[in-house]
């Protein structure tokens, strides 16, 4: 095989010899080399594609069933902290298009750079996200099943899980900063000049965190201020679920109380009874205008007065009716709806991440070879290829920013 | 010896894009993004602004796309295969989407969990 590719270079270039180390024997030359990587890469970036558009679907799916759903959680997103990344992610791709071009120059001091900058960028973007997540995980608004956002209490004990996202983010840097000093000890020179940028690189994710501190504001009342905003959007329909509970238990009671009351003076003054139906029938014609809700309330309330005063056995049912799902408004925040639109959020910012973070492992790869001076204008491919992976990470962001952080 | 490597075909094929050419690109894309926030904080297009978003986020796409991802000098392989696999998640949503329509009516009410549990009580 190896004897026929060479007698193949042979026939066409004649130059056995100008087989250079960066190709590999299975290609005549490096563009043919190049161009297979390349159709490889778009191959596999289709199939990235077609991934994400599942989600993208469901999203679509959800966002049609309930608009306002989504109208109302969005508020939710720090779109500040979204286009800071988005920021962050566009930026980070032209120094990663720069590398590529550096790496066609053969400035191999310049494609290292670029490489070590791309990557600081992507450790900003996740440290930006850990603040995100953190404080929505401590708010309860989790995905569905997990959901437990109360608005009445926005703020509730919770254990500091952006401790748990930094923790294993400043294992690593410690990590590579002994590695650092004992390659600089050992005198290790090649190793010294790939942990520095890495240590930089680890050190930026703590840059993020520090500017989403800044940008989120700490212990403000921006939830309840959010929902107060949704209701106001919303109107009369949206009330928290947790409020409306109440407002039915508190009926329930005062039927209770007025009735006991109410059975009392019947009893002990019969004439009344009269009075009582001819009360009714006024606030019963009142009562056909659905404006008049009050006096609908007072008009079930005193049909149940009368009814007992009479000395019929009367069920009270109003409380079983008013607990049905049927009666309860819709509310922007039950829990099984806002649940979906954080599953969504959640799985795509998530899995959006998990590619940020495989794109910092590819590129610490491509770091250390760029240090090593792998690449020439002949054997760039590995640059071009990442550098494609890191733009369509991008390309997925640019779409996921406004459908997330930016519906009205 | 370098001359010779010149003319050599399948060698020096490497196309380095023009920094202005990058930069350029870059201050489009953030200065996109600043319009796409600027439009979502105002309330001048209403119920468009799905529309909207979605054309400044393609043309942005398109941007990266072209000139950060070398689709504007790439084989036309290369870009059919690409472009193509959008065509097929537009074919994916859209169909979804108007399944979703059809049965939009075929409400089944959701039980939560917390109110029934308010209820009880």
């Amino acid at each position: 095989m190896a004897h026929s590719d060479a007698s193949h270079a042979d026939a066409h270039g004649g130059h056995d010899h100008d087989h250079p180390s960066y190709l590999a024997h299975h290609f005549d030359t490096p563009e043919q080399q190049f161009d297979s990587g390349k159709l490889g890469m778009w191959l596999f970036l289709v199939t990235e594609v077609l991934f994400f558009s599942g989600m993208f679907c469901a999203y679509a799916i959800f966002r049609a069933w309930r608009p306002e759903v989504f109208v109302g959680c969005s508020e939710f997103l720090n779109t500040k902290l979204g286009a800071i990344n988005t920021g962050v992610l566009l930026f980070s791709s032209l120094t990663m298009a720069w590398a590529v071009r550096a790496s066609q120059m053969e400035e191999h001091k310049k494609t290292a750079a670029l490489i070590a900058t791309t990557l600081s960028c992507a450790m900003v973007f996740l440290g930006v996200k850990a603040i995100e997540y953190s404080h929505k995980w401590e708010m309860g608004l989790l995905p569905a099943g997990l959901f437990t956002y109360n608005p009445a209490n926005p703020h509730p004990e919770a254990p500091d899980y952006l401790l748990y996202i930094c923790a294993p983010f400043a294992v690593a840097t410690i990590g590579v900063f002994i590695w650092m000093v004992a390659a600089f000890l050992q005198g290790a020179k090649f190793q010294f000049e790939c942990a520095k940028p890495i240590f930089v690189m680890c050190l930026s994710f703590f840059v993020g965190v520090q500017l989403g501190r800044i940008l989120e504001p700490k212990e403000d009342h921006s939830g309840e201020h959010q929902v107060a905003s949704v209701d106001g959007e919303h109107g009369h329909e949206d009330h928290g679920h947790e409020e409306d509970g109440h407002d039915h238990a508190e009926e329930a009671d005062d039927h209770e109380v007025h009735d006991d009351a109410k059975t009392l003076v019947a009893a002990s003054e019969p004439g009344e009874m009269s009075s009582n139906t001819q009360d009714l029938a006024v606030i019963e014609r009142l009562a056909t205008d659905a404006t008049n809700t009050g006096l609908n309330d007072e008009l079930s309330a005193r049909k149940a007065q009368s009814a007992l005063a009479s000395g019929a056995i009367t069920y009270d049912v109003s409380d079983d009716e008013g607990a049905t799902v049927t009666t309860v408004p819709d509310d922007v925040l039950r829990p099984s709806r806002a649940g979906v639109f954080f599953s969504i959020y959640y799985c795509m910012t998530g899995v959006h991440a998990i590619h940020i973070l495989a794109g910092i492992g590819v590129m610490i790869w491509l770091l250390v070879r760029a240090i090593r001076q792998d690449f020439n204008r002949n054997y760039f491919g590995p640059v071009d290829y990442v550098g494609l992976y890191w733009h369509l990470v991008d390309l997925i962001w640019i779409y996921l920013f406004p459908l997330m952080y930016l519906i009205r | 010896m370098s001359a010779h490597e010149q003319s050599k075909e399948g060698y020096d094929f490497a196309h380095p894009i023009p920094l202005p050419l990058l930069f350029g690109v870059f201050g489009a894309l953030t200065l996109l993004t600043i319009i796409t926030v600027a439009q979502a904080s105002s309330d001048l297009l209403g119920s468009y602004d799905v529309l909207a978003v979605m054309v400044i986020a393609t043309i942005k796409a398109i941007l990266v796309g072209a000139f950060f991802m070398h689709l504007a000098w790439d084989k036309p392989f290369n870009i059919i295969f690409f472009v193509g696999s959008f065509v097929f998640v537009a074919l994916f949503i859209v169909f979804t989407l108007f399944d979703n329509r059809g049965t939009l009516k075929d409400d089944i009410p959701v039980m939560d969990d917390a109110i029934v549990a308010t209820a009880t009580e």
